[in-house]
């Protein structure tokens, strides 16, 4: 990968736990670390952010942050990081926080400026504050405009999600989205919540055991036959809309897929503008002719790929080629045998459910 | 009401445990650090002899403070070879053996308040470009800052109120190391009581006054601005 970001080959062994990777990362987009528990996501990233030493070679981009002679340490690397806990300077109010890490880079590298992550976050609010008053989220959000304001080459995120309840999880991820749209910062993030993984990635690293097990666009893992994912409970596609119109008399809107057209819950979005949405293999079922009585609105022509076993005996998935993207279809083995599906057959793919996301 | 040589008395307690107090936050500051994150196996020893004052008598102290930089104690040939002379029986001397004494004092308090600074927040610093002598200074500084303030004046009060270090190290010389407890000593040994009163007295308000501060420094909400 002529144009990879980092590349880190790393090694680090433990009692019980070795990591050992050799990976090249694109230099833009959002990647997705993402694994069980304990499979050494966070560990990696520790890593390539100089907290923690691994052996091994180090490189961002022309410069070697890392090899058997050389370290640079942390704060002389120009990425940010932001934590699981927001760990806030407690002596210091909001706008402290802000401050520390925007003061200590120069004024000629800034690229980010202090009204613009504080708009961004929606922290105006909060400046004068002590982060001890503020809500799990709002640190959070501070945390995140803290990182960003040093202006990174790249950010790095760890779970920044996962010590959060619901709301607040929900009340964050719209910035996230709003930073993968607007900013030209490659995010290399962690997680272990497929719900964030399918909402935020472009690349997607997989873990297992501290190894790499696969790495690729999002879409082409999830949907990838060898893959454990293909054969989660929640094994999903992901794939891009644009928005086509909406149907306010219905409250639905009307999206483009490459194979048609898609309806789904009504929003906000302008027609037009991108976004993307999640299929579960679940909520595909199978039809050989299109349905035009039933209640379920969305039914596209489409071609299997091939049809492979899944962990419940009683099913299996099935792969759908769909204008060019791949979608999951999880029925039983009955429904196949009786319905006669073989890789290469037309059929219509009745979708249930569709979640955009944004 | 005090004399002459009780005044003097004072000043010297006073520079005495200002300068012993000031060698300690400067000397004091990178021990109790190292102590507060080393995993060095050198750790615990060290820690034990800091401490070592908290338990031993200071006539003890003070007697081995006198062999070692008497004429022929290593420290007192070191001294003499650099032409400082003895130190014994000076207001140098009585620094030193202070700062030994008082240590724990002030290296305790401070390695606390170091430990509770959490790792994770040197480790944010880090990552906002801050490197470690500036996270030192703007992020552990702050958050120990009641650390130093009770280190400062548990080693300052522990300083004014030594007396078995002081007679052994420094003995009796006015206006050079005859400090308070030291002409108390003497007063009530020539039955000058009145004199030993004042003294005594003005020593007993200071104490109530230092540990006054103590208290009150640990009150709910002190520690914030």
């Amino acid at each position: 990968m002529s144009d990879a970001g980092l590349h880190a080959q790393l090694a680090l062994a433990f009692d019980k736990f070795s990591l050992q990777v050799d990976l090249q990362l694109p230099r833009s987009g959002f990647t997705v670390l993402f694994g069980r528990s304990g499979c050494g996501k966070t560990t990696l990233l520790r890593c390539l952010a100089g907290l923690q030493r691994a052996q091994g070679t180090l490189r961002w981009k022309d410069t070697l942050w890392q090899d058997e002679r050389h370290f640079v340490p942390t704060h002389l690397r120009p990425l940010s990081y932001v934590f699981q806990e927001p760990r806030l300077f407690p002596h210091l109010d909001v706008k402290g926080n802000l401050e520390f890490g925007f003061r200590r880079v120069p004024g000629n590298e800034r690229r980010i400026r202090m009204e613009e992550a504080i708009q961004w976050l929606g922290v105006e609010s909060l400046l004068q504050q002590r982060p001890e008053s503020l809500s799990g989220g709002q640190r959070q959000r501070v945390a995140i405009a803290r990182a960003l304001l040093t202006s990174p080459q790249i950010l790095l995120m760890d779970e920044p999600l996962a010590s959060l309840d619901l709301d607040s999880k929900l009340d964050i991820l719209p910035y996230l989205e709003k930073l993968r749209s607007h900013l030209d910062i490659p995010v290399i993030y962690v997680t272990h919540a497929p719900d964030e993984m399918a909402r935020l990635a472009e690349h997607l690293v997989l873990m297992e055991n501290g190894r790499v097990r696969a790495q690729g666009q999002l879409n082409d893992l999830l949907t990838h036959i060898d893959l454990p994912l293909l054969h989660q409970l929640d094994a999903s596609a992901v794939i891009n809309v644009t928005v086509d119109h909406h149907d306010p008399h219905y409250h639905l809107s009307h999206v483009a897929v490459p194979g048609g057209f898609l309806t789904v819950a009504y929003n906000e979005l302008p027609a037009g503008s991108r976004s993307r949405v999640r299929i579960l293999a679940r909520d595909v079922s199978i039809a050989l002719e299109p349905t035009h009585h039933s209640s379920i609105s969305n039914c596209l022509p489409c071609c299997i790929i091939d049809i492979s076993e899944d962990r419940d005996p009683a099913r299996v998935i099935v792969r759908l080629n769909l204008g060019g993207e791949v979608i999951l279809s999880r029925i039983t083995r009955r429904s196949v045998d009786m319905l006669g599906l073989h890789p290469g057959q037309l059929v219509y793919a009745q979708i249930k459910a569709v979640a955009l996301m944004n | 009401m005090l004399s002459e040589s009780d005044i003097g008395a004072i000043v010297l307690t006073l520079k005495l445990a200002g300068t012993t107090t000031a060698l300690l936050l400067v000397l004091g500051t990178p021990l109790a650090w190292w102590l507060a994150r080393t995993q060095s196996r050198w750790k615990n020893p060290v820690a034990v002899v800091v401490a070592l004052p908290l338990v031993l008598p200071p006539t003890v102290l003070g007697f081995y403070l006198l062999l070692l930089m008497g004429p022929n104690g290593p420290v007192g040939k070191l001294t003499q070879a650099l032409g400082i002379g003895l130190l014994p029986f000076s207001f140098t001397g009585l620094v030193v053996a202070s700062v030994l004494y008082s240590m724990p004092f002030v290296v305790q308090p401070l390695q606390n308040a170091f430990e509770a600074v959490h790792e994770s927040l040197l480790e944010a610093a880090a990552t906002l470009r801050a490197s470690p002598l500036d996270t030192f200074r703007h992020v552990v500084l702050p958050l120990a800052r009641s650390g130093f303030a009770t280190a400062a004046i548990l080693g300052f009060a522990h300083t004014v109120g030594e007396f078995g270090v002081v007679l052994m190290v420094g003995g009796n010389i006015p206006n050079e190391t005859r400090v308070m407890s030291v002409q108390i000593y003497d007063h009530v040994e020539a039955l000058r009581y009145d004199n030993a009163h004042w003294l005594a007295a003005s020593m007993v308000l200071f104490s109530l006054v230092v540990l006054w501060a103590l208290y009150s420094k640990r009150a709910p909400g002190a520690f914030r601005v």
